[in-house]
């Protein structure tokens, strides 16, 4: 019954969000049918189709999990952005300058310095929500901007590769890639070509889900977190340090955005370019409230984001009138449903407590 | 929406050359600078005050906003393809005003009838600004997502020598000056504006006094949608001639950051806005004349909110019930 009530609410929403795309479609005067199957075929419809799918999902499996992560523990992380844009950078930074180490110490050093530093930024909104007891959703946002100016800073400036005609970083060294998907499914005869993005960070993406759902539901230090998160009162007088938790949860959730910039910089564009978030952060909040703030739902949500913008490319190419922002349009009627039912459930559900109680 | 910072538009490229060209070609009587640098103050802050100001009645009201952003990208969106169809920047501003207010509709519904989260209803609206305007100006004029220039766009009112501008300003330069003692004495001196910061502070009580909190609520939504919607308004149809795809670049929540500044009232948000319009007419200024990199200018308006909140430079405190969830049919202690 309550894995019903989890499943229903978000089909819902994303049936809302389809629909009211088909009618958008339909008034610009093309098939709504026409462009889902296009969408679907695209996502699904071909082997490099459902890896490209699942590298579009990868980012947002970060974002939306260390969304839940925050959550989970009462806090609201709209800082994964900037998160995000200062791990990458560093990890590009590291990549580049440590180059000469071998593989199997860089790529676990880049990884590790990405996730830190991600970790520490979101961790300082945490601190001043405990030491001055300000909102974190106003600083995570200040954060942001700091965080992408800062960026944007040392790639226009130190470390823009001379002679590009965008601000972007030199190449990090090739001890600092790790595998796509094309090396890692040619044992096992699977044909891909070697420019598919995809890469083992969907796998650490997976690995990730696992180990934030053993540790929210399966550890003492989850449980605390998440009794922070429902009642920090109740928590405190319990005896859990709340404070510890709060920036234990700001730590978690910032060192999850900062695993996008492995996938990005270390799997993808081998190098940091300024501006290469297309709003991960601000998507990762879509999908762990469409992923109700569960590992395995974030899982579900980021692949169907992911097939989305897959989908949505395909459709801008072969449809003329309708370009890839459909999918913007989509996701934002999903979320705007998926807020609207979410709290009338959670009425429905007070009133039959209450009746219960009479 | 991703977070780019202000200044990196590419209305603001066209401005950087202009600046550049006119320190090169050897204007450099210090007093037509400084005119120049206030002019161009006074015109970034423009957009920040409208929206600031939107923003300020729907937060006093209890519902946070952080859908400034989408709802100043709809405003633009909307003033320039409906002056392209009318042929009058009026018809714009009316029709920014107009999509502000419903698309700020749609968030008072979320927050208010659905009593979902004012966050999640910001973040979703701004996804949705993302998409929508682009989509829309694609299917309608076969673009990538912007809008062709406008044949007329608002033009300047010359209203003497007001703030150092020998042209004058756009009218919603003044549009936005007058909106401050508006949102004065809107707020502060009248029945409508008492029952506002009542359901901002206190809705049980307020309610349980006879304010409605629920209207209150949704013209407060209302009223910021309009503001901000003007605001995007002149991004494209008074600053500018065209809508071009995220062409706020980060504004309203800039705008947000001077409300909080201002410590929610009408003239601390007026001052935090000229503040930051200054430093970004002063940081473009900087570029290439002194050796401060652009964007540290750029992050001050942000350091300087965070500091405004923890206590360092004075201390802001946000309505009591802003963001809360408000149910009559449920205590105050649930939240």
């Amino acid at each position: 019954m309550k894995l019903l009530r989890a499943v229903f609410i978000p089909v819902l929403a994303i049936g809302a969000g389809l629909g009211i795309g088909a009618i958008i479609v339909k008034m610009v005067g093309e098939s709504p049918g026409e462009m889902y199957r296009l969408l679907f075929t695209g996502a699904f419809g071909s082997l490099n189709g459902i890896a490209y799918t699942l590298f579009y999902a990868t980012p947002l499996i970060f974002t939306g999990l260390a969304v839940a992560v925050a959550f989970r523990g009462g806090l609201f992380n709209i800082g994964a952005e900037g998160q995000l844009t200062l791990a990458a950078f560093v990890a590009a930074w590291a990549g580049i300058n440590l180059s000469f180490l071998p593989p199997l110490i860089l790529v676990p050093t880049c990884i590790c310095v990405a996730v830190a530093v991600g970790a520490i930024w979101a961790a300082i909104p945490g601190f001043l929500k405990v030491r001055f007891g300000v909102h974190e959703v106003i600083n995570t946002i200040m954060m942001n901007f700091v965080a992408v100016g800062l960026a944007n800073f040392l790639v226009t400036g130190p470390f823009r590769a001379p002679g590009d005609q965008i601000p972007e970083t030199t190449l990090i060294g090739n001890a600092a890639h790790i595998p796509r998907a094309g090396a890692l499914l040619s044992p096992v005869g699977l044909d891909m070509p070697s420019y598919v993005p995809l890469n083992v960070s969907f796998l650490m993406g997976i690995v990730a889900c696992i180990l934030i759902h053993l540790f929210l539901f399966r550890t003492t230090w989850g449980f605390e977190m998440r009794a922070v998160g429902l009642n920090p009162k109740a928590a405190e007088a319990a005896g859990i340090n709340v404070a510890k938790n709060i920036v234990l949860a700001m730590a978690i959730s910032g060192a999850l955005a900062g695993l996008v910039g492995v996938n990005d910089v270390m799997g993808y564009e081998y190098r940091y370019r300024d501006g290469f978030s297309p709003g991960y952060g601000f998507l990762g909040i879509a999908v762990a409230l469409l992923g109700r703030n569960h590992p395995f739902g974030v899982l579900c949500t980021a692949i169907l984001f992911g097939a989305l913008v897959r989908g949505g490319l395909t459709v801008d190419m072969l449809m003329e009138r309708i370009s890839k922002d459909i999918v913007y349009l989509i996701q934002g009627v999903i979320i705007v449903a998926v807020a609207s039912a979410g709290a009338g459930a959670r009425r429905w559900k007070t009133r039959a407590l209450r009746e219960r109680a009479t | 929406m991703p977070a780019q910072v202000p200044g990196g538009g590419k209305r603001e490229l066209c401005a950087r050359g202009l600046h550049k060209h006119a320190s090169y070609t050897g204007i450099s009587r210090a007093s037509t600078m400084d005119r120049e640098l206030i002019s161009s103050g006074i015109r970034l802050a423009t957009p920040l005050t409208l929206a600031a100001i939107g923003g300020l009645f729907s937060e006093r009201s209890g519902i946070v906003n952080i859908a400034l952003e989408g709802l100043m990208l709809f405003g633009a969106f909307a003033a320039a393809t409906a002056t392209l169809y009318s042929g009058s920047p009026w018809v714009g501003v009316l029709a920014a005003a107009v999509a502000g207010a419903v698309v700020a509709h749609v968030h008072g519904l979320v927050c208010v009838k659905f009593k979902g989260d004012h966050i999640v209803s910001g973040v979703a609206i701004n996804i949705l600004a993302m998409g929508a305007p682009p989509f829309i100006a694609g299917a309608l004029f076969g673009t990538t997502g912007s809008t062709p220039d406008v044949a007329r766009s608002l033009g300047t009112w010359n209203l003497g020598r007001i703030g150092a501008s020998s042209t004058g300003y756009s009218p919603l330069v003044y549009m936005s000056w007058l909106a401050v003692p508006f949102a004065y004495v809107l707020v502060f001196r009248t029945r409508f504006g008492l029952r506002l910061r009542a359901a901002g502070e206190n809705p049980w009580a307020a309610e349980a006094a006879g304010v409605n909190i629920a209207r209150v609520r949704y013209a407060a939504v209302i009223l910021s949608g309009i503001f901000a919607g003007l605001g995007g308004a002149f991004l494209s149809i008074g600053y500018g001639t065209s809508f071009v795809r995220n062409m706020t670049a980060g504004r309203g929540f800039l705008a947000l950051a001077a409300l909080i500044f201002g410590k929610w009232t009408p003239i601390g948000a007026f001052a935090g806005c000229l503040l930051f319009g200054f430093a970004d007419a002063f940081q473009m200024r900087l570029q290439g004349v002194a050796k401060i990199p652009p964007q540290f200018v750029q992050m001050i308006p942000y350091v300087v909110t965070i500091l405004v909140l923890i206590g360092v430079v004075g201390r802001a405190r946000p309505p009591a019930a802003l963001g809360k969830v408000y149910d009559r049919e449920q205590s105050s202690g649930a939240e």
